[in-house]
C-alpha cells in the first residue's frame, strides 16, 4: 500500500476539480434555468414563484422564433455538409499518399485555431466582395468551414481503425471503388458520421461571432440573444437561454454517445 | 482426361516498388482443380503473388492469364478471384449472413436468391442457425467458416487463401485443414494457398511452390521437394533436413566421394557430375538418419559422433537434436518408442549414420 497517499491525493483532486466545474459552469446554467421559471421580472432572491410566462413570451416574439428557426436550419445544413466534407477529407487522407498531405490536413484542421472575430471579419470582407454575404446559406458556408475540421477529426479517428484489408476485401468480392466506399467504408464509420453530424450541429447552433459578422439581417438565436442583451434587460433571455442550453446539451450528449471509441473486445473484424 | 490447358498462368510476373523487387519475374502454371501451396519465409513475395493474381496489385512486368485471358487492366472487382484473408477481413457491421451475401449483393443478385445461397453456404460450412449473429459474437473457428463461405458463395473457379489458418490455435488449425481439403475435393476448383507453415502446405497441396526473395526456388510435389530439394535454401526451409558440406574428391559410376569436416562420404551424384575439388553440400532427411548410443559396439560403423542436445515431440514422432563438432547441429527424427528404447537424454554420446542412397547432392 505504498502509493495509497498518492491515490488519495488523486482522488481528492478529482473531487475538487468536479466541484469547481460545477460551481463555475453548471451553476450559472442552473441559475438561468431556475430564473426562466421565475415570476419576477428581475432575477432576485427570494424566487417570485413558478411561472411559464417568459417561456410563453418567447414563442410569441417573432424575432426570437425566426432566429431559432434560422439557427435550426443553419445547424442542420452545416451538419450535413460538414459531415460529408469531413468524410471525404478523412477518406482522402486515409486512402491516398500525396505531396502536401500534411498541408491538406492542416488547412482543414486550422479554422478553429483562428480567433472567431478574425475569422468572422475575414469572411465578411471576402464574401461581401464577391456579393455573397447576408444570406442564410452564407452562414452555413462559414459554419461548414469551421465544423468540417471537427467532422474530419472524428471520422479520421474511426477510419484509423479500419485497417487496409477491409476495403480491399470488398474490391476482391466484387465491389467497385465507389461501391466499396458506400457499402463498406461508410457503414464502418457510421457511428462517427452520426457523432460528426450532431457535433457539427452543436457547433453551428452555439456559434455567435461568425453568424453575427456574415449574417446581415438574418439573425441566429445566439445573435438574437446578444441583441436582446444590448437593449434592456429582458427576462425572456433566461427562457431563451434555457431552450438553447437544452438543445446544445442534447446535441453534444448525442454526439458524445457516438464518439465513444469501440472497446477492444478482441478482434474488430 | 487428355491435356488440359492450365487455368492460371504466371508469365515472367514481376512487381517492384521503386528499387525494391517483391516478385522478380516468376513463371508458374496452375491446372484446373489443383491445390497449390506457395510457401516461403516472410517477405519472399508469396503474398504479393497472390495479390497480383487477385488484381489488388498491378504487375510492373510480365502477365497473368486466367483461363487463357490476360488479366492486364482488369480491376480486382471484375476478376472473381475471392480471397480468404489472414485476418479474415469480415465486415464487422454485417451479420454472418450479411457477410456471405455481400459478394452476391455486389453482383446484383436478387434479395431472395441471395438469402437462399448465403444460407446454403452457411449450412455447408456448418454454421446453420448462425446467420443472424454479429461477427463479434462468433468464435475464431466460426469466423473462419464465414470467411470461407463468403469467398465461395459466388462459385468461383479459383479460391485464393492467404495464410488463412495462422490466426487459429493449433487444434482448430488441424480441423480447418481437414475441412479445406474436403471442400477442395468436393468443389473441384483451384485452390492457391499461401503459407509459411510447411505442415499445412505438405498436408494439403498437390504441388508446392517454394519462393525466396521474389523468385521461385522449386516447384514440385511435396514428397519430391522433401526428398530432392533443389538447393540449400529449400533444404533448409523444409526444415527436417541435415546439410553436410564437403569437397569433391572424385566421381565414379554415378557416385561422388566427398571429404569434409565430418569425414569421407559417398553420395549419389546428380545428373550433372560435380567438378572434382569443388565445395558442395548434400542433404540427408532427418528421418533417414540412423542413431545409436556411442557405447553400443555395433555403432562403430556409423561415421559421425555427437552429443544429444535435446528432444522434441512432433506428434507421434520425436526429433533429437545432436551437437556435432564441425557442423551445424543434426536433426534426427524417429518414432517415440525407438527413442525411448535407446534411453536418449541430453548429454548422451551417440553415433549417427545413413545409407548413402539417402544422401541427396545439392547442385553446386
Amino acid at each position: 500500500m505504498k502509493n495509497r497517499p498518492a491515490s488519495m491525493a488523486a482522488y481528492l483532486l478529482q473531487r475538487i476539480y468536479l466541484l469547481l466545474l460545477f460551481v463555475f459552469l453548471a451553476t450559472p446554467m442552473l441559475i438561468i434555468l431556475v430564473f426562466s421559471f421565475d415570476r419576477n421580472r428581475f432575477p432576485s432572491i427570494p424566487w417570485g414563484g413558478f411561472s411559464l410566462a417568459w417561456h410563453q413570451a418567447i414563442w410569441t416574439d417573432s424575432l426570437v422564433v425566426d432566429a431559432l428557426w434560422n439557427s435550426v436550419l443553419i445547424a442542420i445544413g452545416t451538419a450535413i455538409i460538414s459531415t460529408a466534407l469531413g468524410f471525404v477529407a478523412a477518406y482522402v487522407d486515409y486512402r491516398y499518399r500525396f505531396r502536401g498531405q500534411g498541408l491538406f490536413v492542416g488547412l482543414i484542421a486550422m479554422p478553429p485555431a483562428v480567433p472567431a472575430s478574425i475569422l468572422g471579419m475575414a469572411m465578411l470582407a471576402f464574401l461581401s466582395r464577391i456579393g455573397y454575404s447576408g444570406r442564410i446559406d452564407t452562414i452555413i458556408a462559414c459554419h461548414v468551414a469551421l465544423a468540417t475540421s471537427f467532422s474530419m477529426a472524428i471520422i479520421r479517428l474511426r477510419l484509423g481503425e479500419i485497417g487496409s484489408e477491409l476495403e480491399q476485401a470488398a474490391w476482391n468480392l466484387g465491389a467497385s471503388r465507389f461501391r466499396a466506399i458506400v457499402s463498406v467504408v461508410v457503414p464502418f464509420c457510421r457511428q462517427s458520421l452520426i457523432a460528426s453530424f450532431f457535433l457539427a450541429a452543436a457547433i453551428s447552433f452555439d456559434e455567435f461571432m461568425i453568424a453575427w459578422f456574415v449574417g446581415g439581417v438574418h439573425e441566429t438565436i445566439s445573435v438574437r440573444i446578444l441583441n436582446l442583451l444590448q437593449g434592456q434587460v429582458n427576462p425572456k433571455i433566461n427562457a431563451i437561454g434555457t431552450v438553447v442550453l437544452l438543445v446544445s446539451v442534447v446535441l453534444v450528449v448525442v454526439a458524445q454517445r457516438f464518439t465513444r471509441l469501440h472497446p477492444p473486445s478482441g478482434q474488430l473484424y | 482426361m487428355g491435356v488440359t490447358a492450365p487455368l492460371v498462368v504466371l508469365e515472367a510476373l514481376e512487381k517492384s516498388y521503386g528499387e525494391h523487387y517483391a516478385v522478380r519475374g516468376i513463371d508458374l502454371e496452375i491446372r484446373t482443380g489443383e491445390f497449390i501451396a506457395i510457401m516461403g519465409p516472410s517477405g519472399c513475395g508469396k503474398s504479393t503473388t497472390l495479390r497480383l493474381i487477385a488484381g489488388l496489385e498491378d504487375p510492373t512486368g510480365g502477365d497473368i492469364r486466367i483461363g487463357g485471358v490476360s488479366q492486364r487492366g482488369i480491376p480486382a472487382h471484375e476478376r472473381n478471384t475471392p480471397m480468404v484473408w489472414q485476418n479474415l477481413a469480415l465486415f464487422p457491421f454485417l451479420t454472418a449472413e450479411g457477410n456471405v451475401e455481400f459478394p452476391l449483393r455486389m453482383k446484383g443478385v436478387t434479395t431472395a436468391e441471395r438469402r437462399d445461397r448465403a444460407q446454403g453456404w452457411l449450412n455447408r460450412v456448418g454454421l446453420t442457425g448462425y446467420g443472424d449473429r454479429r461477427i463479434d459474437q462468433l468464435s475464431g473457428g466460426q469466423k473462419q467458416r464465414v470467411a470461407i463461405a463468403r469467398a465461395l458463395v459466388t462459385e468461383p473457379r479459383i479460391l485464393l487463401l492467404d495464410e488463412p489458418l495462422s490466426a487459429l490455435d493449433a487444434h482448430l488449425r488441424v480441423r480447418m485443414q481437414t475441412e479445406l481439403a474436403r471442400l477442395h475435393r468436393e468443389l473441384g476448383i483451384t485452390f492457391i494457398y499461401v503459407t509459411h507453415a510447411q505442415s499445412e502446405a505438405f498436408a494439403l497441396a498437390d504441388r508446392v511452390v517454394i519462393m525466396s526473395e521474389g523468385t521461385i526456388c522449386q516447384i514440385g510435389r511435396p514428397q519430391d521437394v522433401y526428398r530432392a530439394p533443389k538447393n540449400a535454401f529449400v533444404a533448409d526451409f523444409i526444415g527436417m533436413n541435415n546439410l553436410i558440406s564437403g569437397n569433391v574428391m572424385g566421381e565414379a559410376n554415378g557416385v561422388a566421394t566427398l571429404e569434409g569436416p565430418l569425414g569421407r562420404f559417398a553420395v549419389p551424384a546428380s545428373k550433372t557430375p560435380p567438378v572434382a575439388g569443388s565445395a558442395v553440400r548434400f542433404v540427408v532427411a532427418a528421418d533417414q538418419i540412423d542413431i545409436k548410443l556411442a557405447d553400443d559396439p555395433t555403432a562403430a560403423t556409423l561415421p559421425v559422433e555427437g552429443t544429444v542436445l535435446g528432444l522434441e515431440f512432433v506428434g507421434s514422432s520425436m526429433t533429437v537434436f545432436v551437437d556435432v563438432s564441425g557442423s551445424p547441429e543434426f536433426r534426427v527424427q524417429k518414432s517415440q518408442h525407438e527413442i525411448e528404447a535407446l534411453g536418449l537424454v541430453p548429454g548422451r554420446k551417440v553415433r549417427l549414420g545413413w545409407q548413402s542412397r539417402h544422401a541427396w547432392l545439392l547442385p553446386a
